[in-house]
Formats: C-alpha cells, sequence, structure tokens
C-alpha cells in the first residue's frame, strides 16, 4: 500500500515536472520569437526591422520543414500534427501581435524600432510562409534541396558581408520600399543575428544530410534556432545536444541559479565594465594614423586583445547565464585563451563553438577528402589549416584584411603543427624537468598571445596600408 | 518554502543589503572629490596641456566633467615646480583654451616655444587653464584653483561676452561647483545671489552612489582616455569642415538684452573681475589682464556691429571701463587691449576662436608683455 502511494506520488511529481519543463519550454519558444524583433536595430531603409526578423523566422521555419523527415522515416507525412499546428499558429501569433502594434504606437516602439508594416501585407506574407513551408515538407526532403538551401544560407552570408554586395541589397531593397536607392549604403542592411542563425540552420541541414539529425518538433527547432540569450552573439550550440536539454526536466535549482548568477554578474562586469573602458583605448582606424610611438602602439593593440576577449566572452557569459536560469546548459565560448602556450590550444579555445562548426563541415571534411586523393600529409594540413582560417576570417566580413587575419593564424597553427611533430621527435622534456615544461610553457604563451595580439592588427583596422603601418610603428618605424 | 527558495530570498535580502548600506556609506563619505585627485595622468600618463572638454569624446579622447580635482590633477599644471621653472598660469576661455587649435598652436604653447627666460635664469613655462566657457565667474573659480599651484604670473585674456551678469552662473561648472563658487561669493562679497537657484545643490539621493555615477563614470572615463593622450597628443575633435564665423550680420544694435546708448555698469560683472584682481594681489602675484581679440568684421552691417557677439557702441563702451577697472597703477598688474591685432580672415569658427596664425599674432602681442613683467 505503501509502495503504490509512493509509486503515485512520484508518478504525479513527475508529472508536475514535465509541466514545468513545458511551460518553460513555451515561455523560451515565445520569448525567442518575440526576440528576434525586439533585439533587431533600426535601419534606415523603412519597415526592414520587421522583415528582416519575419525572414530570420521564415528561414527557419522552412529548414524545419525539409528537415523533418528523419532517414528512418523520408517524407513522413505531408500532414502536420496538432503540436506543429500550434507552434506554427504561436510563431504566426506572435508575429501579428508585433505588427498590430502600429495601432498602438508607444507599445510597438518596445518592440520594433520603426512602425511594423500594414497588417494585410503582413497577413499576405504569412500565408505565403504557410504555402511554402507546406511545400517544403511535402517536397524539401531531399539531398538537393538541402544543398540548395546551404548555398542559398551561404550566399546571403556573402551578401551580408562583402560591402558592394550589401550595397546592392540595400538598394534593392530601398526600391521596394520606394526610397532614393541613390544613398543606398553597406551600413543600412544590420540583420541581426544572421550569422548565427544561417550557421544553426547550416548545421541542421548538414546533420540532416547525414542522417544524423534526431527529430525534432518547429518549437524545439526554432527555439534552438533564435534562442534569445545567443541570438547576437552565439554560442554555436548543435542542436542534437540543446534539445536533450530542452527535453530534460526543469526544477528551479538554487545551486544553477547561483551559479546562473555568478556567471551572469561576471559576464556583465567584463562587457560593460572592462571591455567597454578598454574600447576607449583600443586600436581602431582613427588612433592607427594617430599614434607615432612604439611604446603607445603597443598599448593600442594590447587594449584592442584584451576589450576583443572581454567583449566577446562577456557576451558568452552572458548568455550562457540566462540559459542556465533556463535550465539549458549553452556550450562554453572561451575557455582562458590568453594563457594557453601554442596557438592550435589557443584556437581550441577561442570561441570554441565556431571553431568546432568549421572543424565539422569544412576542415574535417576537407583533410578526409584529400587523404582519399593521396596528397601529402603536410600539403593537407597546410591546406586545411589555411583555407579553414581565411574562412573564418571572411566570416567576419569578406575584406582583405580579415583574409589576411585568416592566412596569419592559418601559416601559424601550420607552423606551429610542424614545429610540433619535429619536437615531439626531438625536443622531448625528460621527465622530473616540471620547471623546464613551465619555463617552456611560459614562453610558449607569452609568443602565442604576442601572435594573437600582432594578428588583431589586421582584425582592427580597415585596410592592409593602415595594419602595415602600424606594424613599422611596432617595429619602431613608424 | 523550499530550502531553495529560502536561500535564494535570504540571498536576495544580502544583496539588497549591501546595496543599500554601500549607498548610504557613499553619501555619508561623498568620496568623489577625493577620487578626483586620484589620476593616471603626471604618472602613469603626460598631464593633459589644457583641461578637460570635449563634445565627442570618442574623436576627442576628451570630455567634459564638472569636478575640478579630476580635471586639475589630469592637468600638466599639477605637476610639481621644477627647480628654475617660472610658472605663468594661463586662464581664460575658449580663446585661450585654443578651439580648433593643437596644444602647440595655443597662446600657451606659442609663448613656451619662445623659450622665455627671466632675468635671474628662470625657464618660463606657461600652462593653459582657460576653459571653453565665457564667464567671469568661470574664470575666477579656476584662478582661484590655478593659485594652488604656485604660479609667478597670472595671464588673463577676456572678452566681453563674459561680463553679462545674467550669464554668470548659466554654465554646469559653475552650477556643480556651487560650494566653491559660493565661497567666492562671500569672500569678494559678489553681487551674485548664494542661493540663486541654478546652483545644484544636491539632494541626499544624488549623494549616493547611484547618485554619483555620473561623476564616478566621468572620473573613470577621463583615466581611460588617459593613454590614448598620450599615445597620440589629441585631446579635441577637429572637424575637416566648420562652420565659418558670420561676417555679414544683422543691424540689430542690441547686446545681451541691452541697448544703447549706455552700457550699463550694472549689467556687467565687473565686481568678479575685481575679486579675480583681489586674489591675484592678495597673493601677491603679478597679474596681466589681456582685452583679447576679436573679430572686426568688413562685411554687411558691421557700421553696427564688430561681428556676431558686439555692436560697436557696447563694445567700445567695454573697452573703456575695462580698462578704468584693470588698476594698471597699483603694483603686479598690468593691463594689455588687443582687441584688433587680429586680421579678420585669421578667425575660424567664432568671433574669439583663432587659426594658428591668428594665435600666433596674439601670442606674439603677449609675448612682449609678459617678458616686460618678467624682466627678460
Amino acid at each position: 500500500m505503501m509502495t503504490d502511494e509512493l509509486s503515485v506520488a512520484h508518478q504525479v511529481a513527475r508529472s508536475m515536472t514535465l509541466t514545468q519543463a513545458q511551460v518553460r519550454n513555451g515561455v523560451l519558444f515565445v520569448l525567442s520569437v518575440l526576440a528576434v524583433f525586439v533585439l533587431q536595430p533600426a535601419m534606415p531603409i523603412r519597415q526592414m526591422d520587421f522583415w528582416l526578423p519575419f525572414a530570420s523566422l521564415t528561414l527557419t521555419v522552412l529548414v524545419w520543414a525539409v528537415t523533418r523527415a528523419t532517414s528512418a522515416a523520408p517524407v513522413a507525412s505531408s500532414s502536420f500534427e496538432p503540436q506543429t499546428l500550434i507552434d506554427t499558429g504561436l510563431i504566426a501569433a506572435v508575429v501579428l501581435v508585433v505588427a498590430l502594434l502600429r495601432y498602438v504606437e508607444p507599445l510597438s516602439a518596445l518592440i520594433t524600432r520603426s512602425r511594423p508594416p500594414e497588417v494585410m501585407s503582413v497577413l499576405v506574407a504569412l500565408a505565403v510562409v504557410g504555402a511554402l513551408t507546406f511545400i517544403a515538407a511535402r517536397f524539401g526532403a531531399r539531398r538537393l534541396v538541402w544543398t540548395v538551401l546551404v548555398v542559398m544560407l551561404v550566399g546571403l552570408l556573402v551578401v551580408l558581408k562583402f560591402d558592394p554586395l550589401t550595397q546592392a541589397f540595400s538598394r534593392l531593397l530601398r526600391t521596394a520600399q520606394t526610397q532614393n536607392p541613390q544613398i543606398a549604403s553597406a551600413l543600412d542592411v544590420r540583420w541581426l543575428g544572421l550569422s548565427y542563425i544561417a550557421f544553426r540552420l547550416i548545421h541542421a541541414l548538414r546533420e540532416r544530410a547525414t542522417g544524423k539529425l534526431p527529430k525534432v518538433t518547429l518549437r524545439e527547432f526554432m527555439t534552438y534556432v533564435v534562442f534569445f540569450p545567443a541570438l547576437t552573439a552565439g554560442p554555436i550550440d548543435r542542436v542534437e545536444r540543446f534539445i536533450k536539454d530542452l527535453r530534460a526536466p526543469f526544477v528551479f535549482n538554487l545551486a544553477d541559479a547561483t551559479e546562473a548568477a555568478r556567471r551572469l554578474a561576471f559576464g556583465l562586469f567584463k562587457k560593460y565594465v572592462v571591455a567597454d573602458q578598454l574600447a576607449l583605448v583600443a586600436l581602431n582606424d582613427v588612433n592607427a594614423r594617430q599614434v607615432h610611438d612604439l611604446g603607445w602602439a603597443w598599448l593600442l593593440v594590447y587594449a584592442f586583445a584584451f576589450r576583443i576577449f572581454f567583449d566577446f566572452a562577456g557576451y558568452s557569459d552572458i548568455a550562457i547565464a540566462i540559459a542556465r536560469f533556463f535550465g539549458i546548459k549553452l556550450p562554453e565560448n572561451f575557455r582562458n585563451p590568453y594563457l594557453k602556450p601554442n596557438l592550435t590550444q589557443f584556437w581550441n579555445n577561442w570561441h570554441i563553438t565556431l571553431s568546432q562548426w568549421f572543424r565539422a563541415y569544412w576542415f574535417n571534411p576537407l583533410t578526409r577528402g584529400l587523404r582519399q586523393r593521396n596528397v601529402a600529409l603536410a600539403a593537407i594540413i597546410f591546406v586545411a589549416q589555411l583555407t579553414t582560417m581565411v574562412l573564418i576570417g571572411l566570416w567576419h566580413g569578406i575584406t582583405l584584411n580579415f583574409v589576411a587575419w585568416g592566412l596569419w593564424h592559418g601559416l601559424g597553427l601550420f607552423i606551429h603543427n610542424r614545429w610540433s611533430e619535429f619536437a615531439k621527435a626531438s625536443l622531448t622534456i625528460a621527465p622530473g624537468h616540471l620547471w623546464l615544461q613551465r619555463a617552456v610553457n611560459g614562453v610558449g604563451t607569452l609568443i602565442t598571445f604576442h601572435f594573437v595580439a600582432l594578428g588583431w592588427v589586421f582584425f582592427a583596422l580597415p585596410s592592409l596600408g593602415l595594419s602595415l603601418r602600424v606594424f613599422r610603428t611596432l617595429i619602431g618605424l613608424g | 518554502m523550499s530550502n531553495d527558495r529560502r536561500a535564494a530570498v535570504r540571498i536576495v535580502l544580502k544583496a539588497l543589503s549591501a546595496f543599500i548600506v554601500l549607498n548610504l556609506a557613499f553619501a555619508l563619505l561623498v568620496p568623489v572629490p577625493a577620487l578626483g585627485r586620484v589620476s593616471v595622468y603626471n604618472t602613469l600618463v603626460p598631464g593633459r596641456e589644457r583641461l578637460p572638454y570635449g563634445d565627442v569624446p570618442a574623436k576627442a579622447y576628451n570630455l567634459s566633467l564638472y569636478d575640478l580635482n579630476a580635471m586639475f590633477s589630469s592637468h600638466v599644471v599639477s605637476h610639481p615646480k621644477a627647480p628654475g621653472e617660472y610658472r605663468v598660469v594661463l586662464i581664460g576661455d575658449s580663446s585661450t583654451w585654443g578651439w580648433f587649435l593643437r596644444p602647440g598652436d595655443t597662446l600657451a604653447g606659442l609663448i613656451n616655444a619662445q623659450r622665455l627666460r627671466t632675468k635671474d635664469g628662470r625657464q618660463v613655462r606657461v600652462y593653459n587653464l582657460g576653459y571653453p566657457i565665457m564667464s567671469l565667474t568661470k574664470d575666477v573659480l579656476m584662478l582661484s584653483r590655478a593659485l594652488q599651484y604656485q604660479p609667478d604670473l597670472i595671464v588673463w585674456p577676456m572678452t566681453l561676452e563674459s561680463f553679462p551678469a545674467a550669464k554668470q552662473l548659466s554654465h554646469p561648472i559653475v552650477q556643480n561647483n556651487a560650494a566653491e563658487v559660493r565661497a567666492l561669493i562671500t569672500r569678494y562679497q559678489l553681487r551674485i545671489d548664494p542661493n540663486d537657484p541654478a546652483f545644484f545643490s544636491p539632494t541626499f539621493l544624488d549623494r549616493t552612489l547611484i547618485g554619483q555615477r555620473r561623476a564616478l563614470a566621468d572620473w573613470l572615463r577621463l583615466q581611460a582616455y588617459g593613454p590614448l593622450w598620450g599615445a597620440t597628443g589629441v585631446d579635441q575633435y577637429y572637424p575637416d569642415t566648420y562652420e565659418p564665423a558670420a561676417r555679414d550680420l544683422e543691424a540689430d544694435p542690441t547686446f545681451a538684452g541691452l541697448h544703447p546708448p549706455a552700457l550699463a555698469k550694472d549689467s556687467l560683472a565687473l565686481d568678479v573681475l575685481a575679486s579675480g584682481i583681489k586674489m591675484a594681489r592678495d597673493r601677491r602675484v603679478p597679474l596681466l589682464v589681456i582685452n583679447e581679440p576679436i573679430l572686426v568684421s568688413q562685411g554687411k552691417n558691421s557700421d553696427v556691429r564688430y561681428d556676431f557677439f558686439y555692436p560697436r557702441w557696447a563694445y567700445d563702451q567695454y573697452r573703456t571701463l575695462l580698462r578704468d577697472h584693470v588698476p594698471t597703477g597699483v603694483a603686479g598688474v598690468q593691463y594689455l587691449d588687443v582687441w584688433d591685432a587680429v586680421p579678420e580672415r585669421e578667425f575660424t569658427n567664432s568671433a574669439v576662436h583663432l587659426s594658428p596664425a591668428g594665435a600666433r599674432i596674439f601670442a606674439d602681442k603677449v609675448s612682449p608683455a609678459i617678458q616686460a613683467i618678467i624682466g627678460s
């Protein structure tokens, strides 16, 4: 009798726990969809602060639709489950509420930076997206469709990261909105979070193509892609890991909440106190032209190096902490990268999720492919390191300076790889010489930090000429 | 309530208590003025050549703040006086501060470049303590501070625009240093109401950490811009283009609400001028008062007005008044009127802002007057 009662109590408790998780998931889903609009900055092109977030949601729904059929049950059904209909309805409802706020002026300013478009045009857009989603779900589960979508997403990134194309895109948008296309500028288009959204979508498409993508609901997928704490600056989680947290029971836990609060405080301090103060001193295109003294030039470079770390690591801490309050354990993005003794370890600990993404979808497939063609190992490493780092550079923006930054790190990684191979064979430190190992690591950390810091010169400045001028100053020839 | 929730409430209460205690302690101790004396300038980075002021901090590596301690601590004048140094302190408005001028092109920079020496061999070092606000009260406030830095000579360029009694308290630097200005009012019996509502009188809440956050942030930003000042020598934003000072003028004969024919003495802060002179004399520091150059327009309606600031009748009477109110007969006080020394073309965006060439002409007029005082 006692055992039965305990069992029932356990079941009730379990069902209540699940309900908490469901509520949490519902809240995260709606908040994340809403955050796409709220976080989008203002743009000089009319209503784009509504339509670009709308496009982010559309891309996410379409990718979900084409990836929804698992490899075990390809194109399972064209009919949607009730849960999917509810989720679709919720997304449409949030979008409509945002659009309807155009009639409640003071409230609309809380969500979008400018007045949302006419409700009728939003309804038409929703109908079009609905139809596309239906077609995508019905006919999209094909390798060709996935590949086309990956190419489209990469193309979109190229358009947004290559100034002449961004300017052309701005001209197009301005024309569509009957605004003067003559004054179009690359600065007009600021599509919040697309770099991260696109990479999560490409990840899902690639995993689907290899049959590794688990079956996820629209709610789970949407929450994963536009998860509001990680929307603007990552980390780039993996979908299967993310939904594991979403599906786990959620119970308020003081230890977790305390840890989240601690992390949040550190994140806010790193970003808004340390990084924002360093930003005043950090190298930029204006002060790079004004500084002529070696010592001061180094100071500006160091300030940039620490500023970018504290800024980005601070953002990551904030994202990880907020997620943790909701029981989601986002992956770490930075693990003391500047304290690593070599460049390979630096890249294993700097913007970890981005590096892992490129490793999974570029570096590993490329090295596998080259191996199958019997290319020499050194050449494989050279090509793979160089192209991976150049691509990471281009992900930040398609400019010569980001290419140079990528090449700098690619060459650095290659040289370190060759040196490691050589040192492993010929320069092993005998066991027991701990002090020597520590000294070597210390020197390695210093060299690695300075190599990375010098690389930031390319990253921080808009042109190669200016970067070279700073390099000259750094060696006392300025 | 579960243990977790109880612990969470406890944490929140503790945090709230700590927050309240910290704010109360801050309000009681008022640590910002003391903090202002702590500075990276003159230690980690070179002291600034002029007082902090800037509307475009990110480009000027400079900002406007009201904490006089922090301002003076960042200035090179707070560096101990070197043996063999003859210290000249320049106070005044934006013309002295050097609007659109590099530090080396200001009046102070140009006189320093002349490497003057006193008869006994001391090296003349001029410090620019001008501040871009036109108010004699502000000048006297700065002078009272400047006297703490052992000046051997004070040079005080001024212009009529700093004189109207009605505008003496119209600037935040004066309003936010109410205690010091009130002390000056009492000591020199100035015709300024010490209870004027323009003065900022902080409430208890204003003195808390929350209330002082702006002052703290300003102090921190001033320190943060130190390395960039040291690295670049830039302390001002120099735009590529600017609106030149008007040469064609309205036929408006009024000045600061005053109408011709007579410039009412009561409407001018002559008492503040007198207090500055007395302050210098009490400390036995020689004083050179200068009527600084103004733009003398040749354009439309220049028969009515000299420039945007001044109708001819008011300015002409001011020159007479100023000459009469500077007691040049008294030891240690000298007067120099160079109002029309600089040609029209050497003014930039205001009737008192000079180009580098204009500043050089001005410096060439001031330098002999200084030499006459120092006896070189």
